[in-house]
Parts: C-alpha cells; structure tokens; sequence
C-alpha cells in the first residue's frame, strides 16, 4: 500500500473516530458504568485500526469492527478487575454478541443515555460539560483543560473522579422517567450551551480554539435531536446557536475588531445557518411548549429579521425578554431586557430596569456596566457614564472588546 | 445494588424524639418505615443515640487518645442509616427524598463496597 492510501486510511480512522466515538463508548459501557474503561478499550481498538487496516484495507463496516476489537480487549480486561456490581451479565452479554455476526447488526445507540449520565445530579455541575465533551466527543482532557482555563492535570483527575463516581455511585444508564424529564433533560441543554458559551467567549476572531468548541456544542445537539426530535427545546437550543453561528464573521472588522450586533452588516451573515435555525424554532414551535432556549432563539430570530428588513423589531424583542425573564430572571436576561427596552422605549426605561438590580450581584458583571454606559451616554450623563466604562473595561475579558469600549469612552 | 441512606439530623430534630413533637417526628419515620418493608427493599439499618453520646478513639503513638463527642464537629450529625436494595442511583435517590430526614436535615446516599466486604469476609 503506497502512501497516499495510508493517508486515506489514516483519514478514514479519523472520521470513523469521530462519528462513531460517542455511539461506541456509550455503548460499551452502559452495562458496564465503566466508562473510563470503555474509553481505553475503544483507544486500543483505534490503534489495532492503524495496523490493520491499512495492511487488510478498510473494513466494510468501520465502526462494527472497531466495536468487535473494543470489546476483546474489554473480555480480556474484565476477569482482572472486580466486576461484582454488575457481576457476570456483562462478560456474559459483552461474549454473547463478539461473535462475527456483530459485524452485519446493528447495535442499538446509547448516546442519549450517556449525556444524561454526563449531566447527572449526582455529578458536580461543573463537570457535566467536560464529561460530555470527553465520552461523545471524544475530545483529550488537554484540550478541556485549554477551554476551561484549567490546567491539564487538574482536569484530569476531575474527568477521573467523576467517570468514578458514574461507575461506583450506582448512576444507571437510563432515560430519566417523565416526572424528571423535563429537569434532566433541562441540565443536558444547559451543558451543551455552556460548551458554545465558552466556544463563544474566546472566539477572538482568530482563535480556533474557540471556533472549535461552538462547533462540538453544535454537533452534540445535533446528536441529540436525531435522539429526541419531539422535544421543542432540543430545537431550540439548536436554533440558538445556529443564529450566533450565522454571525460568526460579521461579529470582528476587518482589523479583528468587535462589531457589536446593532452595527454588523447582515450581508456578512450566513443565510444557510439563518434559514436552518430558523426551520428549527418553527419546529419547536409547533409543539406549544416554549421554553427558555426556544425564547432566546427567538430574540436572536427577531434580529436576523434586519438582513430581509433593515430594521429591528426591539418592540418583539422586548416582548420575548418579558417572557424570558419570568422562566429565567438572570442577571443576563435582565440585563439583555434593559437594552432591549431602551432601544424601543428610550435610555430612561432601560435605565430604570438596570437600576432594580441589586448592585452587588451586577458589581462583577461585565455586559451590566457596558449597557449602563452607553444608556447614561444617550442621556448626556457624561461623568457617570464615563464611570460606568471604567468598570465594565476593568472587567473585561476580550481585547477587541476592550479596546471598542476604550472607544465608546472617549 | 445496596446504598446506605446516612441520615443527618440538626440538635433540634434530635430533641424532638423525646419532646412534644414526639408524634409528628415518629409518626413520619413510622410511616416511612412500613414503606421500605411494602416496596421490600429495606435491608436494615438504625437510628444512633444523641452525637454527645459518641465518644471517638484513635490511636496516636502507640496511646490511645479517646476524646468525648462524635468524629465531626458539625452542626448536623449522624442520626442513623438506613440500608436499602435498589437497582440504582435514581431510585435510591427517590426513596432518600421520601425519607423525612430530607426536610428536616439531610440524606447522604453511599452504595456499599460489598466487593470490599467480600474481601474481607472470605
């Protein structure tokens, strides 16, 4: 085999790898719990892949192959380990089907259940998204570790703990009944969005880093809805960031500077993403049971208005706040309602629902103080507004967006 | 699986085993009680007397030093366990939030290490 093929070979790994990480780990371990364990067996099997398969070619079926290798070593493994929790079922179930046969059937996709293992009550909250990112993504704890701002050995042991706690702690792999659906599958969504949220943060124009991150948050809700397309707010999770994502090169100038949304171009947004997120909140909707990811969609949906319209409609948006506030009164709904209602309503409005935040919850809260400038800005409030600046600069994180409050300042 | 309910109880819930609330307090673990022998996933477990009842010991350069009060100085304290046999997490879980522990104090949920006691037993 000559070198161009192994590449071929080596790509093929690659995205087998990818698509198929999550279905074969979730499945592998789901009788088991042992995640960590299931993990190493499907590394094994990957890297038997990069032997094999450029020496035999390509198996017709890549991901019953590399299941069927994963569980060998996972027989293999079994007899030295205690297994009295679960006991002989699973040696038993794991032999059952390692025959060849597997190769042709299908097995059944446990992924679902795997993210609500991830996302689990009895597993510290910080941990649900890097769980997710590592066991469907597939993703190295170093590279959570970049994204978490944690350093890689204390991520580690983290992952090790919690993976732990899923095996001893008698965490089943199961799908919440109905009485706790909705909250469970509440903590699924909220992990998934904080993966976009931190994608989002330190997408600093060039930073692939972040880019990466929104795009994994994008896949794992795909893989989500292919699993629960009759929940509206799965759709709506997915809506939410298809938006932002549609922004994604409007949101830095040519320079890399911050554009915020008022002043970004929309023939700069992908209309793809617009139409497809725009698709999935109709879908949602269709379910009549809104909910706090379908109403920030929403919003965002009112916005991409302007690329067909060339204005916005701050009045709907205010509205969409008013609801979002009742389900989700946090301190960036609030704030996000204050500019909202100042656009439609004038600087006083908004000011005045800034002002009924308590000032020790905002003191800390960037986005607070750069909307409380800019409306103390509109009405000729210089001295306070240039304070107001002051504070949100010394809060922020991102340079572009420092240095466009630096000039708002001035 | 079986997961041990470990109940926390604050000084007051203590003191109402014996005062006037007497009945609120015996008439819920009563009731609680009949419910884990119907579902039959009540293993066993106790109530413990009063924390200041506890007396610690640890051996420290070949001396026993015995010191009065329990382990933990906390504000809540071990009051008692519970062993229960349940297929997993969620339902102990379930039946922890039935235990009326729950309201008053707190329900850690620990599964046992019965590999461990196997160890040890053989």
């Amino acid at each position: 085999m000559n070198a161009v093929d192994e590449k071929d070979v080596h790509r093929t790994i690659e995205r087998v790898a990818r698509e198929s990480y999550g279905r074969l780990v979730a499945y592998l371990s789901c009788h088991t719990r042992d995640v960590a364990g299931a993990e190493d067996a499907l590394s094994e099997a990957l890297i038997a892949a990069l032997t094999a398969w450029p020496r035999d070619g390509v198996p017709r079926n890549p991901e019953a192959w590399l299941l069927t290798a994963a569980r060998h070593s996972l027989i293999d493994f079994i007899p030295h380990q205690q297994v009295v929790l679960t006991g002989e079922p699973t040696v038993l179930l794991l032999r059952e089907n390692s025959t060849e046969t597997a190769l042709t059937t299908k097995f059944p996709d446990e992924r679902l259940k795997l993210l609500f293992v991830c996302a689990h009550p009895a597993i510290d909250p910080s941990m649900h998204t890097p769980l997710m990112l590592q066991t469907v993504l597939g993703l190295d704890a170093a590279r959570i570790a970049g994204a978490f701002l944690t350093p890689p050995k204390t991520m580690g042991q983290r992952l090790v703990r919690a993976k732990t706690k899923i095996r001893d702690g008698g965490i089943r792999f199961e799908i919440p009944q109905d009485h706790e659906l909705s909250q469970r599958l509440a903590a699924v969504l909220e992990a998934i969005y904080a993966a976009f949220g931190i994608g989002w943060d330190d997408m600093a124009g060039a930073d692939q880093r972040g880019r990466d991150l929104t795009e994994e948050a994008v896949w794992l809700a795909r893989v989500l809805l292919q699993l629960m397309s009759d929940e509206a707010e799965v759709h709506g999770l997915l809506a939410l960031m298809l938006h932002c994502e549609a922004r994604r090169a409007a949101r830095r100038g040519p320079q890399g500077q911050y554009v915020p949304l008022s002043e970004q171009d929309p023939k700069q947004w992908s209309l793809p993403l617009i139409e497809e997120a725009e698709r999935h909140l109709a879908e949602a909707a269709r379910h009549g049971r809104p909910g706090r990811f379908q109403l920030e969609a929403a919003i965002q949906s009112v916005h991409a208005e302007r690329a067909r319209s060339g204005r916005t409609d701050w009045a709907a948006i205010g509205l969409f706040y008013e609801h979002l506030i009742r389900i989700l009164p946090t301190l960036g709904t609030r704030t996000g309602y204050a500019a909202a209602t100042a656009e439609a309503n004038g600087p006083q409005a908004g000011l005045a629902i800034l002002d009924a935040i308590e000032l020790d919850l905002a003191s800390d809260y960037q986005p607070y103080w750069a909307v409380r400038a800019h409306l103390l800005q509109r009405l000729g409030k210089r001295t306070q507004a240039v304070e107001a600046y002051d504070r949100a600069i010394s809060l922020v994180e991102d340079s572009a967006v420092r240095e466009f409050l630096l000039r708002k300042r001035a | 699986m079986q997961f041990a309910l470990l109940i926390y109880e604050s000084p007051k819930a203590f003191a109402s085993r014996t005062n006037d609330e007497i009945d609120a307090y015996m008439g819920a673990w009563r009731a609680y009680y009949q419910a884990l022998l119907d579902a039959g996933i009540y293993v066993g477990g106790d109530p413990l007397e009063v924390p200041e009842t506890g007396t610690t010991l640890r051996i420290e350069e070949c001396k026993r030093r015995v010191q009065d009060g329990p382990y933990a100085d906390t504000k809540e304290q071990l009051g008692g366990f519970t062993v229960v046999e349940l297929p997993s997490l969620d339902a102990a879980l379930d039946w922890a939030a039935r235990c009326p522990a729950a309201s008053y104090g707190a329900v850690e949920v620990r599964p046992l290490a019965l590999e461990t006691k196997r160890r040890i037993t053989q």
